[in-house]
């Protein structure tokens, strides 16, 4: 397992608020998860300035096409830019801060 | 044969196709059409969309993986597909997918239930009947975990068959694999390859019904064809040799070549092969036959490789035979054009749409060995066969010269004679000084014919087969002949 630093991006130095979307199609054990961890990285690390939007597709499916859906669950990171996409329940924390510029790759 | 209970299918309305897969596509399943790039796949992928929204009363979706979403349009716009327009009216459905690996991260279990979501909601925007997904195998380049992908790939074709849509699934041709991704695994009902080659710089595009689950189907490739009219497979007809066998019977033109050939002439419908060297009166003889149908009204048309017709109307105004008249009258039609012109499947599209446009019932094809030079010889005798079955199909009557060299003189018509019904072969030489012309029926099928050789002559009056008392070689040596026109000068000057 790589060792993962603290990201010095700009963002999480300027403490901007993140504007995630969560897509998910039903309640499937896969998209409970998924926002389950996703609520608890968020808690630890952007407490207070974070929104969590979750956008159910059985409901909306005319918006799969505008964020490019193909993967069910897909977080969209919409703030800051640029847009950033993790796929999967979220599970692996290290990847998902990764993939938030949270942690830097290494 | 016994006719078995076949599936039901799904015309493509794409000329040829749905007769070479006896009726199109398997309704409510997918298809998988392979083949390398720019092999058409895409192209034929439309055209069952597009002929589906005007044609057949069944709206589409296109989910494409392509980049260039609006090259593929204008390009389509080429063949008169109006995209944006079929969109308007509700009649299709278009969603670009796009995947970029770069900006994807993947962590932990997921599944492709977001792109079942966009087909559903595009299938059920416009009541799509039929479904095209251009190229999915896209999807391995966008994302890492390929046991999701394939498991998740095979779930979306059996889906497919759920939603009560005919879909093609296109592919990307791989190394010893119809597809990159081994797609074929999963698709089992139809699988279609695509191939275009180019062969001494003239390109083939070929086409091969690789399976078809339930029914009967032409295994050999099919040369098809992109041009402005779209896609088009050939041959149109007559897969199963099931053309008439009309026992009328049509004039050569010649009266003493009718009472060789039993009295009566060609059978209608037959295929004439008349071979010979240069200058042996093959073109006379083709004159004759269309002036003698011209002469009972029937409609000609004449293919000319080597002469233009004007060049064709003076020499043959020298023996006497006036065709201009017929043009003038619209009874007879001249198309030439150079062989190197366009390959082969070009010049049979070309032929057959002649043909079509103008419906005669006696063609010439003058000489039809300069279309050899265009390709292989498999190649155009695989082209030669589709248009003499079209011909057939349409009960034409067709006359082809074949221009042989002096020496091996059958060899080079050997490929395409067993194709001919009527073989005359004609011959000459020069014996103290004089111009001889022999001529006999090398064979005539289904008829009692003349094995004699005869001595002709043309005049200012036209060709004219000299009496068998002028200098006839006797008919038991004539016998000994057809293994070739060398062996029949010899006799002939005797």
């Amino acid at each position: 397992m790589p060792e993962l630093e603290p990201a010095t991006g700009i963002a999480a130095a300027a403490g901007q608020t993140y504007e995630l979307r969560l897509y998910v199609a039903g309640q499937t054990p896969k998209s409970i998860l998924a926002l389950a961890n996703l609520r608890q990285i968020c808690e630890e690390h952007l407490q207070g300035r974070y929104e969590i939007e979750v956008i159910d597709l059985m409901e909306n499916p005319q918006l799969a096409q505008g964020d490019q859906i193909l993967a069910l669950p897909t977080l969209v990171r919409r703030l800051p830019e640029p847009i950033k996409k993790i796929i999967g329940d979220l599970s692996n924390t290290e990847r998902v801060l990764v993939g938030l510029d949270l942690r830097v790759r290494t | 044969m016994a006719p078995r209970r076949e599936l039901p299918k799904t015309l493509t309305g794409i000329r040829g196709f749905d007769e070479i897969t006896r009726g199109g596509l398997p309704t409510h399943r997918p298809t998988l059409v392979c083949g390398g790039p720019g092999s058409g796949k895409t192209l034929l992928a439309l055209t069952f969309l597009v002929n589906g929204a005007l044609q057949f009363g069944e709206p589409g979706v296109l989910l494409t993986f392509e980049e260039n979403a609006e090259e593929m349009a204008s390009d389509v716009a080429s063949l008169g597909f109006d995209l944006p327009e079929l969109i308007a009216a509700k009649k299709l459905a278009v969603d670009y997918v796009r995947v970029e690996r770069a900006e994807i991260e993947e962590t932990g279990e997921y599944d492709l239930e977001g792109l079942f979501v966009r087909l559903a909601y595009a299938i059920r925007t416009v009541g799509a009947k039929r479904v095209v997904l251009d190229t999915i195998e896209s999807l391995f380049a966008g994302l890492k975990n390929d046991g999701i992908l394939r498991s998740e790939l095979r779930r979306l074709f059996s889906w497919l068959k759920d939603q009560g849509v005919t879909a093609i699934i296109t592919g990307e041709r791989g190394d010893g694999l119809l597809t990159r991704q081994g797609l074929e695994e999963y698709i089992s009902d139809a699988v279609i390859l695509l191939d275009h080659r180019v062969h001494d710089q003239v390109s083939t595009r070929r086409l091969r019904v690789v399976k078809y689950r339930g029914s009967h189907h032409g295994t050999n490739e099919y040369p098809f064809l992109i041009d402005a009219e779209g896609i088009s497979v050939l041959p149109v007809s007559s897969l199963a040799l099931q053309h008439h066998a009309p026992l009328a019977r049509v004039s050569s033109g010649v009266a003493h070549l009718d009472g060789m050939l039993g009295g009566k002439g060609f059978y209608r419908g037959s295929t004439i092969l008349v071979s010979g060297t240069a200058g042996t009166g093959k073109t006379s003889l083709g004159a004759h036959f269309l002036d003698a149908a011209c002469r009972r009204g029937e409609r000609c048309l004449c293919f000319l490789f080597e002469e233009s017709p004007q060049q064709l109307l003076r020499n043959m105004r020298s023996i006497g035979i006036n065709l201009e008249p017929w043009v003038t009258a619209g009874l007879l039609q001249f198309h030439a054009d150079r062989p190197s012109r366009y390959g082969l499947e070009t010049h049979l599209a070309t032929m057959q749409n002649v043909v079509a446009a103008f419906r005669p019932t006696i063609t010439v094809i003058d000489p039809v060995t300069n279309l050899m030079t265009v390709g292989t010889s498999a190649d155009v005798q695989a082209m030669l066969t589709r248009i003499i079955d079209h011909l057939k199909t349409e009960n034409i009557t067709a006359m082809l010269a074949s221009l042989t060299p002096a020496l091996n003189a059958v060899e080079r018509t050997e490929s395409i004679s067993s194709l001919m019904d009527t073989w005359i072969v004609l011959a000459n030489e020069e014996v103290g000084g004089r111009h001889r012309r022999g001529l006999y029926v090398l064979k005539s099928r289904g008829m009692a014919h003349s094995n004699e050789l005869r001595e002709f002559v043309l005049t200012d009056t036209g060709l004219q087969v000299l009496d068998a008392t002028g200098e006839p070689p006797a008919p038991s040596r004539v016998e000994h002949v057809p293994e070739g026109p060398e062996g029949l000068v010899e006799h002939a000057g005797a």
